[in-house]
C-alpha cells in the first residue's frame, strides 16, 4: 500500500430545473448529448485502504434515458443502495444555510474492441456497469450502449484510464423511475467500497460537455483518519485553482455517530477529519482533479491530481515572481517603516512625572 | 519536305498536349484527414480544381463523427438538418468510432470550402475544417 489515506467521496446531488436526472460526479450526459448537471455534492471517505465513495442519482422530471460516466481510482469491491442521508447530513454539517441546502438537496458489434464489464447491478432505476478499459474501449462501449458522449468525451477519458482503467457507468431511465413511482427529486444515492492505496477526486469529468466560459460547480467532502493535504491546495495563497476550502477541522461526534448510523456507513471511524472543497471553475481551465494525501507526509501524488505526465498541464508552480515583488517590498518598506518609528519614538514626549 | 516536318511537329505538338491534358484530369490524389480528439488533422487543405480527390477518414475517436463538405449554404442546411446519418453522397459522410471511411469528390469550381462534423455541439467545440479548391 503507498499510503494510508482518507475518505473520499464524491456524489451528485445537481438539481436540474428542467426534464433530467440530476447526477453526481460524473459527466452528465442527455439523449441529445448536451450535458445539463448544474451543481454537484460528493462524499468520499477513507479509512483501513478502503475508500467509500458515494454518490445520488436525482430523478428532476422528464422522460428518456440519461446516462453517466465516472472515473474510480479502483475496482469495487461492492456496489449497493447507499444510506438515504447521508450526503444530506454532510450539507447539515457544514452549510450555514442549511434549510435551503436540504430543500434543494431533497428537491431534487464492436465487442471485442469494448471495455470489460466487471460489474453489473440493477439499483432502482439505475442500470450501473463497472468498465475497465483505455478511453478507447470505455468509449466505444458507452457508445454502442446508448450513451452519446460529447466531442469532449475521448480527451477526457484518455486523461483518467492512463492513471486508472476502471470507469462506473450509470443508465438512467427517466421512464422506468416515473413508472417505479419515483417522484420529482427522489434520489437513489449508491455507495461504491474501492480498496485502494490511490486517494484523488475526479474534478476534471465535471466539466465533460461543458464550453469554456461554462461554470462547473460543486461541493466535495473528505472524511480522512487526519487532516489530508491537497493538490491543488485549495485555499492555499494564489494556489486555488477554482477550489475554495470551506471547512477543513475535526469532524464533530454527533456527525460521525450520524453518518455511522446510515445504511451501509457502518465503517466510519470513532475520529475522523471533516475537509469540504467548493468548486468553483471555469470548465476550460478544470484540467485537473484533486489529489489527497492523508498519511501525514504532505506529499499528495501530482500525477494523482491529473498533473505532467498524463495531463496536459504542468503541476503547478510556486508564484516566485509574486515572492520576489513582495520580498523586494518589503526590503523598500522596512527602512521606511523601521525610520519613522525611531523618529516618532524620538517625538514622544517623555512620561508625567518623569 | 520542310512541310512534312512542320507537320509533323504540329501533329506531335498536339498529341503532347492532348496527353497532358488526359493525365492532368487523372492524376487523381489521395489525401487522409485524421480526426482525433475531435479535431481534423489537417485543419486546412489545398486540392487542385477538376482532379479527382479521394479523402481517407480516419477517425480515431471511440465516438462517432461527420465529415460534411460544402459552401456556408450547404453548412446553414446541415446545422439544422434531418439526416440521422450520410452515406449516399461523396461529400456527406458519417463517420462511425473508430473507423476508416473513404470518399471521392472532383471540384469543379474554384473556391474556399470548409468540412464540418454537424452533430451535436461538435462544430462549437472545434471540428471544422477550410478546403481552397485552387484555379
Amino acid at each position: 500500500m503507498r499510503r494510508p489515506w482518507l475518505s473520499l467521496v464524491a456524489a451528485t446531488a445537481a438539481m436540474l430545473i428542467t426534464a433530467a436526472p440530476a447526477l453526481a460526479c460524473g459527466g452528465l450526459i442527455g439523449p441529445n448529448g448536451a450535458v445539463n448537471l448544474l451543481r454537484t455534492t460528493t462524499f468520499a471517505g477513507y479509512t483501513d485502504g478502503v475508500e467509500h465513495y458515494v454518490t445520488s442519482f436525482e430523478f428532476a422530471g422528464g422522460g428518456g434515458a440519461f446516462g453517466s460516466i465516472t472515473p474510480l481510482p479502483g475496482v469495487p469491491t461492492d456496489v449497493v443502495r447507499g444510506g438515504d442521508w447521508t450526503l444530506q447530513r454532510l450539507i447539515r454539517e457544514t452549510d450555514p444555510i442549511f434549510d435551503e441546502a436540504f430543500a434543494a438537496f431533497d428537491a431534487g458489434g464492436e465487442s471485442a474492441r469494448e471495455a470489460e464489464v466487471l460489474l453489473e447491478t440493477t439499483i432502482d432505476a439505475l442500470d450501473i456497469t463497472i468498465l475497465r478499459g483505455g478511453g478507447d474501449e470505455v468509449g466505444l462501449w458507452a457508445k454502442n450502449h446508448g450513451f452519446r458522449l460529447p466531442p469532449d468525451a475521448p480527451e477526457v477519458l484518455d486523461f483518467y484510464a492512463d492513471r486508472s482503467p476502471i470507469f462506473m457507468a450509470a443508465a438512467f431511465d427517466a421512464d422506468a423511475a416515473a413508472a417505479r413511482g419515483q417522484a420529482l427529486g427522489d434520489g437513489t444515492p449508491v455507495h461504491l467500497t474501492i480498496p485502494t492505496d490511490n486517494p484523488w477526486v475526479p474534478l476534471r469529468i465535471l466539466g465533460l460537455g461543458k464550453a469554456d466560459g461554462e461554470l462547473v460547480e460543486a461541493d466535495v467532502y473528505l472524511l480522512t483518519d487526519i487532516k489530508p493535504a491537497l493538490m491543488p491546495n485549495a485555499g492555499a495563497f494564489a494556489e486555488s485553482d477554482g477550489l475554495i476550502l470551506d471547512h477543513s477541522e475535526g469532524a464533530t461526534e454527533s456527525l460521525l455517530d450520524d453518518l455511522r448510523s446510515d445504511v451501509g456507513m457502518e465503517w466510519v471511524p470513532d475520529e475522523a477529519w471533516l475537509t469540504k472543497i467548493v468548486v468553483s471553475s471555469d470548465a476550460g481551465e478544470l484540467d485537473f482533479d484533486l489529489a489527497i494525501d492523508a498519511s501525514g507526509a504532505g506529499r499528495p501524488s501530482a500525477t494523482d491530481a491529473g498533473y505532467a505526465p498524463f495531463g496536459n498541464n504542468p503541476v503547478p508552480a510556486a508564484p516566485v515572481a509574486l515572492y520576489l515583488l513582495l520580498a523586494a517590498m518589503m526590503v523598500i518598506a522596512l527602512p521606511i517603516i523601521f525610520d519613522r518609528w525611531v523618529r516618532g519614538a524620538s517625538r514622544t514626549p517623555p512620561l508625567a512625572g518623569a | 519536305m520542310r512541310r512534312i516536318t512542320r507537320i509533323g511537329s504540329t501533329a506531335a505538338a498536339l498529341l503532347l498536349a492532348v496527353t497532358a491534358v488526359v493525365g492532368c484530369a487523372r492524376s487523381a490524389q489521395t489525401i487522409t484527414i485524421t480526426i482525433h480528439y475531435s479535431a481534423f488533422d489537417p485543419p486546412r487543405l489545398t486540392v487542385p480544381r477538376g482532379v479527382p480527390i479521394t479523402f481517407v477518414l480516419v477517425n480515431q475517436d471511440p465516438i462517432d463523427h461527420e465529415w460534411l463538405i460544402g459552401d456556408a449554404s450547404f453548412h446553414d442546411a446541415h446545422r439544422t438538418g434531418t439526416h440521422a446519418s450520410h452515406g449516399g453522397v461523396p461529400s456527406e459522410v458519417s463517420l462511425p468510432a473508430l473507423e476508416t471511411v473513404e470518399t471521392t469528390i472532383t471540384f469543379d469550381e474554384a473556391g474556399t470550402l470548409s468540412y464540418v462534423c454537424h452533430l451535436p455541439a461538435h462544430e462549437s467545440y472545434g471540428m471544422v475544417g477550410e478546403l481552397i479548391v485552387g484555379g
